[in-house]
């Protein structure tokens, strides 16, 4: 039931917050209560699995290979929670009235929607399980999208469904050719019958469909073109939650599948994966630095950031597992809070272009501090969580003798270092361009101070105090590419 | 049977693929519908066609499992047809949408999400 929980108490909420679509206040209180049963279940399961184990659920009472399986492991109970901390931080911060425009009455049943999705995928351990997650997640994303109704909103929900539709697709085609090839969906089934040395090369060939699918929907180099496109239309909490979570999903997948599932793939196929993950990095960072509007410079980012987690699925070894959890934990709390501080700034100061805002350091001297501490973490500035994150990844790079990864990960840092100075001097330290009165006007209220403050804390915590989480990554990861040939 | 079957299934992943490529909002749609539909066929061939005795066992005893159909795949074809009916009744409202909000069915105008830029090195600013 416990692992069951992240699944049933979303999807309950949903329920329950549509019908009070009427009564907006208590319709907010009722998501917010929601998302804080949400948050308790995932730190129960969290704590049960940290005790005793994995726990397994096999569905329908069916045997195992047979039933649908639902895993709660290190792995995944350490990302259910992430993803329960960050939605209870967006939903306080979406408290505040600045961001409840027109629609938002619809946006409560969607986030919680898209949270059961979320955790549906950490916790499946079926492929088949898995698209049906991934479906979901794609049509409560869509419905957050248009969900305001402007052209801006239709055309980049078109653009999402475009392009997020055929990897979804992809992805579904490569699920019926492994089952038409080794006759199995369970993860454990199929790990089993890709060891089968007959069915090793065809195995191969659909493993790479799978891993294109994957890489579409987390953004990777070639395919990363939607994010930019739509991702900046949404309101800031929403794009927080979002922009933290469902790309590094598709990262999480992949790790999962290439790590534990289908183990014994050819040395290529790796090779091809790291300098995918080198160009993402790259391109990424270049797109952000070219753009100088708040939320296109961040999502540009996401992708940039997309780049270092798949490094950790193409380093295959449980050295390159333990530095990839740690890093996407950091990276979506740094990178949710980096967006919820983006929408503080526009509150404040009044736009989201750095053209047209600044003053914001003398005036807001905490909010300044908050985007430091942030800003600070993406770049990986030691003692901040980006800095440990970096690190492994880096060292791991390096004892694998794969020093062209591990160099363009380091000067990739120093290409985010530029853009998080860019948002400093141009929002924070220049003279707003319409005067000092242009700031009094409108102040980001407590409740997103509150939000960005504990997620600020949480991060200070991991970079001052890396240890636990250093170590709980590496347990977390360590029956990653386990090969059982030598 | 499994050639026919792979015959098909390539005639419409052509044709999915040269609507999902073409300018008009609404051709994407239906090419993308039409990918699906290739898609399903791959999942309901991945069950063989060997046989065409339905999956039904008058006793426990009764398992002759080689041959009997593959029930398996018709419900995961059962479950991909439905989400992909729901996201293709989406998909036709939002173009619906779309086209009303903009006039047009022009992919290519599309850039409210994404202005031209019309500085060679500055991008275009957003409008809030």
């Amino acid at each position: 039931m416990l692992v069951l929980s992240p699944l049933l108490v979303p999807l309950l909420t949903a329920m329950v917050t549509v019908l009070f679509l009427q009564h907006p206040r208590l319709q907010q209180w009722l998501s917010l209560a929601g998302a804080g049963v949400f948050l308790l279940c995932a730190a129960g399961l969290l704590a049960e699995v940290y005790a005793n184990g994995s726990m397994v659920v096999a569905l329908g009472n069916w045997p195992l290979p047979y039933a649908i399986e639902l895993l709660a492991d290190r792995l995944s109970a350490v990302m259910v929670m992430v993803t329960a901390i960050l939605a209870v931080c967006v939903l306080v911060y979406h408290a505040s009235s600045a961001f409840s425009a027109a629609g938002a009455a619809m946006l409560h049943p969607l986030v919680h929607g898209l949270l059961a999705a979320i955790s549906g995928t950490l916790l499946t351990a079926d492929l088949f399980n898995l698209y049906v997650w991934f479906e979901l997640a794609l049509i409560t994303v869509l419905g957050l999208l248009v969900v305001h109704d402007g052209l801006r909103h239709l055309e980049a929900g078109l653009k999402y469904f475009a392009l997020n539709m055929f990897g979804t697709l992809l992805f579904l085609a490569a699920v019926a050719l492994l089952y038409g090839t080794t006759g199995q969906l369970n993860f454990g089934g199929l790990a089993a019958a890709a060891q089968n040395e007959a069915l090793a090369s065809a195995v191969s060939v659909y493993v790479v469909l799978l891993i294109s699918a994957f890489l579409l929907k987390a953004a990777a180099f070639p395919l990363y073109f939607w994010l930019p496109a739509t991702y900046h239309t949404l309101p800031a909490p929403i794009l927080a939650l979002i922009g933290g979570l469902v790309t590094k999903v598709g990262v999480y997948v992949l790790l999962r599948l290439m790590g534990e599932v289908f183990v014994d793939q050819p040395q290529l196929l790796y090779e091809i994966l790291g300098w995918i993950a080198v160009a993402t990095m790259v391109s990424g960072v270049l797109g952000a630095a070219y753009h100088w509007d708040l939320r296109r410079i961040l999502a540009f980012h996401i992708v940039s950031q997309i780049g270092y987690l798949l490094l950790a699925v193409a380093l295959s070894s449980p050295g390159g597992g333990s530095a990839g959890l740690f890093f996407m934990i950091h990276n979506i709390l740094a990178k949710a809070t980096l967006f919820l501080i983006a929408g503080m700034m526009w509150q404040a100061a009044g736009h989201y272009d750095l053209r047209r805002i600044g003053g914001l350091y003398p005036s807001r001297p905490l909010l300044a501090i908050l985007f430091l501490v942030a800003g600070f973490s993406l770049v990986g500035v030691p003692p901040s969580s980006g800095f440990w994150g970096k690190f492994l990844l880096v060292q791991e790079s390096f004892v694998q003798g794969r020093y062209a990864w591990g160099g363009f990960a380091l000067a990739v840092g120093v290409l985010t270092l530029y853009s998080m100075v860019k948002i400093w001097l141009e929002g924070f330290w220049k003279p707003h361009p319409r005067g000092e009165g242009a700031i009094a006007a409108s102040a980001p209220s407590r409740a997103t101070y509150i939000a960005v403050s504990i997620l600020v804390v949480l991060l200070i915590i991991i970079g001052v105090y890396p240890e636990p989480l250093i170590d709980y990554s590496i347990t977390a990861t360590s029956m990653l590419w386990q090969r059982s040939m030598p | 049977m499994t050639f026919l079957v792979l015959l098909a299934i390539s005639v419409v992943v052509a044709a999915a693929v040269y609507l999902s490529l073409s300018r008009d909002l609404f051709r994407v749609i239906i090419g993308l519908t039409l990918l699906g539909a290739a898609v399903n066929l791959i999942v309901f061939s991945a069950g063989r066609f060997a046989t065409l005795t339905p999956p039904l066992l008058q006793s426990a005893e009764d398992v002759q499992a080689a041959a009997l159909a593959n029930p398996l795949v018709r419900a995961l074809v059962l479950t991909a047809i439905v989400i992909s009916f729901a996201l293709l009744c989406f998909a036709l409202v939002l173009g619906a949408r779309l086209r009303t909000a903009r006039g047009s069915d022009d992919t290519r105008q599309m850039r409210a999400s994404e202005p031209a830029a019309w500085d060679p090195v500055k991008p275009p600013e957003m409008e809030d």
